[in-house]
């Protein structure tokens, strides 16, 4: 994967999940609130350790529907916010977040996934691609979501996702899983205070004589009403698409293309390697944002390649985008594995030799 | 200017507060929201905070308070105001925050969230509307509601063995020592109201003390979720909710 350096020599080892942390101090967030759950609670302790020393505010709250009403709350108040949870967190936190989205407020949600559904395991898990990228909550909004795949992009997507959330005013989400939160690798942190902040005109701070109150909300009675924020809503959407970022390896004369983001992109970077040995001409296409979703190189690979292969830790999500952005001009193949297992480099491979030699049979 | 009724050789004793909007309140004939309603911003224009007050308003009734508070506003999901509450105030210490919750939305559905307010002592303002019935949705039982009062989800009236007892929520609250100042107050005659101002007032000059929550509690009436006329329902109010919500101070100020 590719690693960005800033031209700036300090490298750390660092976890995911506190690499993360200290990326989200750097870039001046104002406020942390959250509650602890498994595999992300080292983002919480990183924060109660540093955010008193460096001026920032952190809150554990009582839960985290709590947590997330504070953003709003804070996020409305023009402070830069963050929380951070884990899968059955993020489900509880569905309903503020469909009211964050509504009432335009930016802030930053990080989504460690876990396997599921229910209690579920404390393994890394894509099970919430549908969750983070169709909306999550009741009603027609989207986040800006942003799949890291490695401890580095876990820093650099801190910096990124703020700078759209606030760009748009919309809540952008990192949706990483257990094990980008837990593993450590050599990053470069984002230099601290490199992330302006502008005036929040609209935020709840007082108000003063000169200019009329502000509010914030998400309720609006008359149906016209609603349905003309929902319109803002859809304009703003249709606006994010061009903030669309992604990842072509190998693609230059490939005849397969694997499609995988987060963790699985890990993986099918080592399968491109693997294939490549034996002779498959096979590339990877990496969506780095997973709202927008990376439609177009898709469509226009679709052109190009045999077939694609999704690649993801779940029961098949992602790769409902895709066979929607191929739209029938090639076959669409998916290999998962779910409830905190982890596809080996091996598996994607073999899945690929068989699917050559089913096509290859229909053929004949 | 036809509308306007000069004073010419008069003195103003009372005039709509500058601080709330002109637009018309929604509320029933006779329900003590719009007097809260009215006694806050009376307040916030006496003290001379209306360029430092940030409201919370809640899901149920008063969901559109920010329509007459002249104030920044914003309007919480159902149960999480003091949440909100605390993430604008930690954002802002300088500034007056208060929440405006009823009593499904602060005692039944936010519980925690009040609890936990008070229990870590955020300098807010919590006020509390305790109608003893869900009036936006149509009158259905509340946490608040008495035993056999009769609502339309406890039509034969409240049974402690199937519903449970109706919640002090307040007492509660009382016993938290992130408490600063607890009171229960109500809005059924003119002296109460006056009781209520003298409250509400204590509780926003509080603040700037920061040494915890001010949270008060108002037993009002529900006029047309009890169907009742609204001397019905402030004699009923009497009658029947002080004997359980008894009105007064629940814990004051040591230190004062």
């Amino acid at each position: 994967m590719e690693q960005k350096n800033n031209g700036k020599t300090e490298a750390r080892l660092m976890k995911g999940n506190e690499a993360l942390a200290e990326a989200a101090i750097r870039a001046d967030i104002d406020a942390y609130f959250g509650y602890p759950i498994t595999p992300q609670s080292e983002v919480l302790e990183y924060f109660t350790r540093e955010m008193p020393k460096r001026h920032g505010i952190f809150l554990q709250a009582e839960s985290e529907l709590a947590a997330i009403n504070m953003i709003y709350g804070a996020a409305g108040a023009g402070g830069r916010v963050m929380t951070s949870s884990s899968s059955p967190g993020i489900s509880l936190m569905q309903e503020g977040i469909s009211y964050i989205a509504s009432a335009q407020l930016p802030c930053l949600i990080v989504n460690v996934n876990r396997g599921g559904p229910g209690l579920g395991t404390i393994q890394p898990s894509q099970g919430d691609y549908f969750q983070a990228t169709k909306g999550g909550g009741h009603g027609d909004y989207h986040l800006i979501v942003l799949a890291p795949a490695s401890v580095q992009e876990m820093a650099d997507f801190v910096f990124d996702a703020i700078r759209l959330a606030e760009k748009y005013r919309n809540p952008a989400m990192i949706l990483a899983d257990g094990a980008l939160g837990q593993m450590m690798e050599k990053v470069v942190l984002p230099e601290e205070g490199s992330l302006p902040k502008h005036g929040n005109n609209w935020a709840t701070v007082g108000k003063p004589s000169s200019r009329e109150r502000n509010i914030i909300t998400s309720l609006y009675i008359q149906p016209e009403k609603m349905e003309g924020i929902n319109f803002e809503l859809q304009e703003k959407y249709s606006r994010i698409q061009d903030e669309v970022r992604y990842e072509e390896i190998n693609m230059e004369d490939a005849d397969i293309a694997l499609v995988a983001f987060g963790l699985s992109a890990r993986v099918c970077q080592k399968a491109v390697d693997l294939g490549r040995e034996k002779g498959i001409k096979v590339g990877l296409i990496r969506p780095i944002t997973l709202y927008p979703f990376p439609k177009k190189v898709i469509s226009a690979f679709a052109e190009k390649v045999n077939f694609f292969l999704t690649v993801e830790m779940n029961a098949g999500q992602m790769v409902e985008d895709v066979t929607l952005a191929v739209n029938g001009k090639r076959p669409v193949f998916f290999k998962g594995r779910m409830g905190g297992m982890i596809p080996s480099p091996e598996d994607v491979v073999t899945e690929l030799e068989s699917i050559i030699e089913k096509i290859s049979i229909s053929q004949d | 200017m036809e509308n306007v009724i000069t004073t010419n050789g008069f003195d103003v004793v009372y005039k709509k507060p500058a601080t709330l909007t002109d637009t018309p309140f929604h509320y029933c004939p006779g329900c003590g929201h719009s007097v809260v309603h009215r006694v806050l911003m009376e307040v916030v224009e006496e003290l001379g905070i209306q360029e430092e007050t940030i409201g919370v308003a809640p899901v149920g009734c008063s969901v559109f308070a920010y329509h007459y508070m002249d104030i920044d506003m914003q309007e919480a999901a159902h149960g999480r105001a003091s949440a909100v509450a605390t993430g604008i105030k930690r954002i802002l210490p300088e500034k007056y925050v208060f929440s405006y919750q009823g009593d499904g939305d602060l005692a039944a559905i936010g519980t925690a969230e009040t609890i936990h307010t008070v229990n870590r002592g955020e300098n807010i303002l919590m006020i509390f509307i305790n109608n003893a019935i869900y009036g936006m949705t149509g009158g259905q039982m509340a946490p608040t509601t008495l035993l056999e009062q009769v609502t339309s989800t406890s039509p034969y009236g409240r049974q402690h063995d199937l519903m449970g007892y109706p919640l002090k929520i307040t007492d509660l609250i009382a016993q938290l020592p992130g408490a600063y100042y607890v009171t229960r107050q109500s809005v059924h005659t003119a002296i109460a109201v006056r009781k209520l101002k003298k409250a509400i007032t204590k509780s926003l000059e509080y603040q700037k003390l920061n040494k915890g929550t001010s949270f008060i509690e108002v037993v009002s009436n529900c006029p047309s979720g009890w169907k009742m006329t609204p001397v019905e329902s402030n004699q009923w109010l009497a009658e029947n909710m002080f004997p359980l919500y008894p009105l007064g101070d629940l814990k004051v100020p040591k230190d004062k």
